[in-house]
């Protein structure tokens, strides 16, 4: 990384609890991290680790109750996102912040038009008249590769298939021009051609448009693919985080490490059983005062018990949260 | 969706014969007798010959060929002429009520003004208040305007019109003497005061029914929008930036409307049913009271017009619905 620019997204500490009737599941813990413009952050995690819920809870998109962000700031264009009022929230949201979710085929509005649902966030955010916002909603579907925009904008989201829909929510998500955009396992719902277009798609509408992507997977394979920087997320905290080459290379986590084992090498000379992080993630009921991958971990010791591991410096990009050195199989003297 | 229609209507004409034929079975069944309201001292014979001239020594097919006759070419005929003032011609014989020995359908005619103001108006009334409260019902699930409008609609739901309306005459009329108890139909909205009258006179069996009614609309529609609350669409609404405001009322409402405009209107017919009770409660001399005493007279004419009146309602208004939900819901289209 040749200089240090200015962050685009500066989150700190942020803590997001549940309310259930079980208790408290402290579902974000603590969790750092920045963005820089133009870059493309891969989040990683198995389900249920904390890296939807932690990007939601920047811009409070989580339903509360019962979720609730408890502490930490989110610097977003010179405001704290998590002090904002409603109205700060919704400038923010969808204009200057896009999101892609999972599914395009439940994301979309059934009954209202395409054409409307994208309309709707330039009506909103740029003021636009409607024969304006018609005119940038042909753009925006052109701009995704949508054949015959024009007509398809009195369309409904069931007479599209699904790879032709993520790219309506594509271009619905860049409407405004977002610096930021937050795309939530954008390609997992979608078969494996059309991820592969998809993927495409947000490389090329990148180098067109710059913005920075967060983007939110289980999928390894995607992230070496696309990402400049991975955080990999565990029990709702970063456990390690680098630049894209540097994690592929020298994973430092067991967790990680043993995420990078289970995909499956196709160029073997016979085929692998496939391998798998034995185990489930554990529910957390209280913030975690252990290490919470130590009950699956293959190298846990004492401590890993007693407490939990911070982030740590390994590298000057390179960071992890574990109490075991993996370069010398031996505790961590800090 | 205008074949469909077409197709659907043309249906609708075997399906109403049968049920016609199915009533007239009924009926014909029922242990019932016409000649069981004259005084005692009519000897059996004179009995038997008032049955037949009623036209019961006829077989049961003649009689149903002969009523389908009346009802369905006669009565049409006569409406045309009423409405348009043409002149068929002919001496046609008419559907007649046993008791009164008038046409059914010119009672009917007569009945049916009382029936709508009561009964449509609390069906209006209903809705207006189900609808809103649904929503908010809804969007701010297990509030303390959650939890009495929850309440509220299970008492509303659970009991029944009779024990409301008589607890409503009790407590208004009879107690506060607010509101006269029995319905005047014969009152003529001609200036302020009568209309004043009027008003009030409606409002007791009106309230009744619109409780009873909106209990029932707007638990559908709470339970609709909570359906669609939790969509992923929803979150994407909200994540486009667009007001809380519009995401509810666009968004959700629109999507959650369908399955209750379908409640709705499947409803309407069952509102002319369902207001027997309560027109018999407030004296107001609709359709419903006149198919009880009609029931209560053996008057098999008039008993077998009204239920297939109420038999052609429901048919029609599943129609609408069907074609309601074309319109609301993109997704399906029936050609």
């Amino acid at each position: 990384m040749p200089e240090k620019r200015p962050a685009v997204l500066d989150v700190k500490d942020i803590e997001t609890v549940f309310n259930t009737r079980r208790g408290t599941i402290h579902a974000v813990n603590s969790v750092s991290f920045s963005l820089e413009p133009g870059e493309l952050l891969g989040v990683v995690g198995e389900s249920g680790s904390g890296k939807s819920v932690t990007m939601m809870s920047l811009i409070g998109l989580l339903p509360t109750p019962p979720a609730r962000v408890t502490g930490g700031y989110v610097k977003f264009d010179n405001i704290d996102l998590l002090k904002a009022d409603a109205q700060q929230l919704r400038a923010v949201r969808g204009a200057k912040i896009g999101f892609i979710f999972q599914d395009p085929m439940t994301s979309l509005n059934p009954v209202l038009t395409i054409g409307f649902q994208l309309m709707e966030p330039l009506r909103t955010h740029m003021g636009m008249k409607k024969a304006a916002a018609k005119k940038r909603a042909v753009e925006l579907l052109d701009l995704v590769g949508m054949p015959d925009a024009e007509r398809r904008l009195s369309d409904f989201p069931h007479q599209f298939s699904g790879g032709m829909r993520q790219r309506v929510v594509i271009a619905m998500a860049l409407a405004c021009d977002p610096k930021v955009l937050i795309a939530d396992e954008p390609t997992t719902a979608l078969d494996v051609t059309i991820q592969a277009q998809i993927l495409e798609l947000v490389k090329d509408l990148r180098r067109k448009l710059g913005m920075a992507i967060i983007w939110i997977t289980h999928d390894l394979g995607v992230v070496a693919g696309i990402a400049d920087r991975v955080m990999v997320m565990y029990g709702g905290q970063i456990v390690e985080q680098a630049p894209v080459r540097e994690l592929f290379e020298n994973p430092q986590h067991p967790y990680t490490r043993a995420l990078i084992e289970t995909v499956p090498d196709i160029g073997a000379e016979r085929p692998e059983r496939l391998r798998t992080v034995e185990g489930q993630p554990s529910i957390l009921y209280a913030r975690p005062s252990a290490c919470s991958f130590r009950t699956r971990c293959a190298h846990a010791f004492e401590r890993c018990g007693k407490e939990n591991p911070p982030l740590l410096v390994t590298d000057k990009a390179h960071h992890v949260a574990c109490f075991w050195d993996s370069a010398t199989g031996e505790p961590r003297n800090v | 969706m205008f074949n469909y229609t077409i197709r659907r209507l043309l249906l609708a004409v075997p399906t109403l014969l049968l049920i016609s034929f199915l009533i007239f079975l009924l009926l014909d069944l029922a242990p019932s007798d016409p000649t069981a309201n004259l005084p005692l001292t009519i000897p059996p014979e004179v009995r038997e010959k008032i049955r037949i001239s009623l036209g019961l020594g006829e077989a049961f097919h003649i009689r149903f060929l002969l009523w389908c006759k009346q009802f369905f070419y006669n009565e049409t005929l006569n409406i045309l002429e009423q409405w348009w003032g043409w002149d068929f011609g002919g001496d046609r014989l008419r559907v007649l009520s046993w008791q009164t020995r008038s046409p059914v359908v010119d009672t009917i005619v007569q009945r049916i003004p009382q029936t709508l103001w009561v009964v449509g108006m609390s069906y209006v009334v209903g809705i207006l208040i189900a609808v809103p409260i649904g929503i908010v019902s809804a969007y701010k699930q297990y509030s303390w305007f959650d939890q009495v409008g929850t309440f509220v609609s299970m008492v509303g739901y659970s009991v029944p019109t009779f024990f409301t309306g008589v607890l409503v005459i009790v407590i208004f009329s009879v107690w506060l003497g607010w509101f006269p108890s029995i319905y005047d139909t014969t009152l003529v909205v001609n200036d302020w005061s009568s209309f004043v009258q009027q008003v009030k006179q409606m409002i007791m069996p009106v309230s009744v029914l619109a409780l009873y009614n909106a209990a029932q609309i707007s638990r559908f529609m709470r339970a609709s929008m909570l359906d669609n609350l939790n969509q992923d669409y929803v979150r994407t609404a909200r994540a486009k930036g667009i007001r809380e405001r519009s995401v509810i009322l666009v968004h959700v409402l629109r999507n959650s409307l369908i399955p209750v405009v379908t409640v709705i209107a499947l409803g309407v017919p069952q509102v002319f049913g369902g207001a027997i009770i309560t027109e018999q409660v407030f004296k107001v001399n609709g359709l419903g009271q006149l198919l009880i005493i009609a029931i209560q007279a053996g008057d098999v004419p008039t008993v077998q017009t009204l239920t297939f009146i109420f038999a052609f309602l429901i048919v029609f208004f599943n129609l609408i619905a069907d074609v309601l939900y074309g319109i609301l819901d993109p997704r399906i289209r029936y050609d």
